[in-house]
């Protein structure tokens, strides 16, 4: 019990603020002023507001991720899920518009929201039910749902409604006292996750389950039902993130979500969350995401780099960043 | 006399191999089979080349009761090879229809299949080794480079300032960006910035979103693939920015067609590279069986601008892409 003691370090956040939990910000706010010192365009309102909005996908999917990696599990489909559930937004969408104007969005958008939690639900029965580790089977469903999106595109793009492309588009190009849309739902997320994982019954047992699940298997807790539950909030939050994107573009291709999972688990990681359980910072996974799409954008506006040879610095300083972490947390 | 004595001799063979299908075939009767083995749809083009690939099939097969049509799809080069295996296994295979995922993995196995007497249709993509193949029918990547080029230099007057966004790291991409580098370095034109976007949509929004935030004037932005364009069109739009008065693509996508009939000002032309090429593969190959029409060689598509004009002809709208 010690143990899971310990590790349920975050409830006494508010007292005192180990190392440990800040590094994630302290490495945004490195790569904050090493973008500005880079090019002075970067601390533009415009290109901040850009990168801001663009990291909303990954960190409102990465909200579900924390649950689901703190519970110990993983969740590989998210990327392919996501792309699955907008195509089924798009043809719910489509098909109402005729009958229903422009409250199809608001139908489709629930539908959305029924869709990614049954998907979560399938994930979680299979993995908890049949006893068969979270990795292989959403690396099944990630194939499974990515073929479904192939198909209904026929390998090509499709489209919401040219009717409903003026009264959507404001969802991820609005914004409320200059704030846009897609940050506020992120932020209400965040806190509605943040809310469940700190505050509640259930936030507890996620992470008891994460750093032992015997030991709360023992303490009463039903192990099955949490982490499902876990995947079910993972379900919901690909379907939000699906909600924000479809008036990006307008469209769902084969290719929409591609590699997302990816991303997803490094902002959960980089955040601080224990890919091995037993630990989640929901506020850290939103960092992450941040210090992910920032360090895309500095790539891009720094004339210093290849076009080649991006990627490798990416993936440097996402080990630096990591590596950083752990001796900030060895302290 | 003699012509129609030919014809009637021709019709009378069709109408006997019609009639025999179910009965023991006789040996000037043959069974054909071709093979074709393409990539699985996995984004905008390779969607259309199995769309073509599928039609080309039942309508050869309807055309031609004695040739038998397989087509086989692969998501990555090692799956290619292994179905490529898998089909010279099952089947007595007399012609190989085949655009390769990669050019140096799949040229020992495509040569395995040569080696047993099969026809070779190569698409796109070259082998390492040309001298296995029996025909090949590709596209002019730089071609569609260059006349995109050749038209932007002339629109611009000679000079001004352009981003241009790559696609994966292929010998594609290079030969399009090549095409497009070398007509452009002729003219006072300055390309400001050149960075992948992975023929994605989404990685295309993303990049244009950072080049108009690096760069206070564009003067246009070649996107190398329209279904790039797409995303960069909507990041355009978002920034509100009027300096950009040329965004163009390429690859003939439908629904960049319908902006360029409908005659947009920002994108007034695109330049093919079209899917439909493995239906023209797949014809010649079914005509080397049919026919007396010999054909083995090389045929490369053009690459001419998609006007106003032309651009019915180049507009398939039950395709995906």
């Amino acid at each position: 019990m010690s143990s899971t003691e310990v590790r349920a370090a975050p409830e006494r956040e508010g007292v005192s603020i180990p190392w440990g939990s800040l590094a994630p910000f302290i490495a945004l706010a490195v790569i904050v002023i090493l973008g500005a010192l880079i090019n002075s365009n970067f601390l533009s309102t415009n290109n901040l507001l850009n990168v801001v909005t663009r990291s909303a996908f990954i960190a409102i999917i990465g909200v579900g991720a924390t649950f689901v990696i703190a519970t110990g599990g993983l969740d590989l489909s998210v990327g392919s899920m996501m792309a699955f559930v907008t195509g089924i937004m798009i043809l719910t969408m489509n098909g109402l518009t005729p009958s229903l104007g422009s409250w199809a969005i608001l139908a489709g958008a629930g539908v959305a929201l029924v869709v990614g939690a049954l998907c979560g639900l399938l994930n979680g029965l299979i993995i908890t039910v049949g006893r068969i580790e979270p990795f292989i089977v959403t690396l099944g469903t990630m194939g499974i749902f990515r073929a479904f999106i192939t198909f209904m595109s026929d390998g090509g793009s499709l489209p919401i409604d040219r009717s409903l492309r003026d009264p959507y588009r404001p969802v991820y190009f609005g914004d409320f006292l200059g704030v846009p849309y897609p940050v506020l739902i992120t932020l209400f997320v965040v806190l509605v996750g943040a809310f469940l994982l700190y505050r509640t019954k259930y936030g507890r047992r996620v992470t008891a389950v994460g750093s032992n699940a015997d030991v709360a298997r023992f303490s009463g807790v039903h192990v099955g039902r949490v982490r499902t539950m876990a995947f079910v909030i993972q379900g919901i939050c690909v379907a939000v993130a699906a909600i924000c994107y479809v008036p990006r573009l307008g469209a769902a291709t084969p290719t929409t979500g591609q590699l997302w999972e990816l991303q997803v688990i490094t902002a959960v990681v980089i955040g601080g969350t224990l890919l091995r359980g037993g630990k989640a910072r929901v506020w850290g996974t939103v960092a992450g995401a941040l210090i992910l799409e920032i360090i895309a954008n500095v790539m891009v506006l720094s004339d210093m780099v290849s076009e080649y040879l991006v990627a490798a610095v990416q993936g440097a300083i996402i080990i630096i960043a990591m590596l950083a972490h752990r001796f900030t947390s060895a302290r | 006399m003699t012509t129609f004595n030919q014809g009637a001799r021709i019709l009378s063979a069709t109408l006997v191999a019609g009639a025999l299908t179910t009965a023991p075939a006789l040996a000037q009767d043959k069974e054909f089979t071709i093979a074709v083995s393409i990539p699985a749809a996995t984004h905008g083009w390779t969607g259309g080349v199995v769309y073509h690939a599928e039609r080309a099939e039942k309508e050869i097969e309807a055309a031609y009761p004695n040739i038998d049509v397989i087509v086989s799809t692969a998501s990555s080069a090692t799956a290619q090879v292994s179905s490529l295996e898998d089909l010279s296994a099952t089947n007595e295979l007399d012609a190989l229809v085949i655009l390769p995922f990669t050019s140096e993995e799949l040229t020992g196995p495509v040569e395995q299949v040569a080696s047993n007497g099969t026809f070779i249709t190569v698409v796109d993509r070259g082998l390492a080794d040309t001298s296995i193949q029996d025909l090949y029918v590709a596209g002019d990547n730089i071609a569609v480079g260059a006349n995109t080029a050749d038209w932007l230099v002339e629109k611009l007057g000679g000079e001004g300032e352009i981003v241009v966004l790559r696609g994966i790291p292929t010998v594609i991409d290079d030969e399009r960006i090549q095409g497009f580098t070398d007509v452009i370095e002729k003219s006072n034109i300055e390309i400001l910035d050149i960075q992948y976007a992975n023929w994605n949509q989404d990685e295309a929004f993303t990049l244009m979103q950072d080049y108009l935030g690096k760069y206070p004037n564009i003067d246009a932005v070649w996107a190398n693939d329209d279904d790039m364009l797409l995303g960069v069109l909507e990041a355009v739009d978002q920034a509100e920015r009027t300096d950009i008065k040329f965004a163009l693509g390429g690859n003939g996508m439908k629904q960049v067609i319908e902006m360029v009939k409908a005659g947009d000002e920002r994108t007034p032309i695109s330049t093919p590279y079209p899917p439909s090429m493995i239906a023209s593969a797949l014809y010649m190959t079914a005509a080397q069986f049919t026919g007396q029409a010999p054909m083995r060689g090389s045929f490369k598509l053009d690459a001419p601008l998609i006007t106003p004009e032309n651009a019915d002809q180049f507009y398939f709208p039950d395709s995906p892409f």
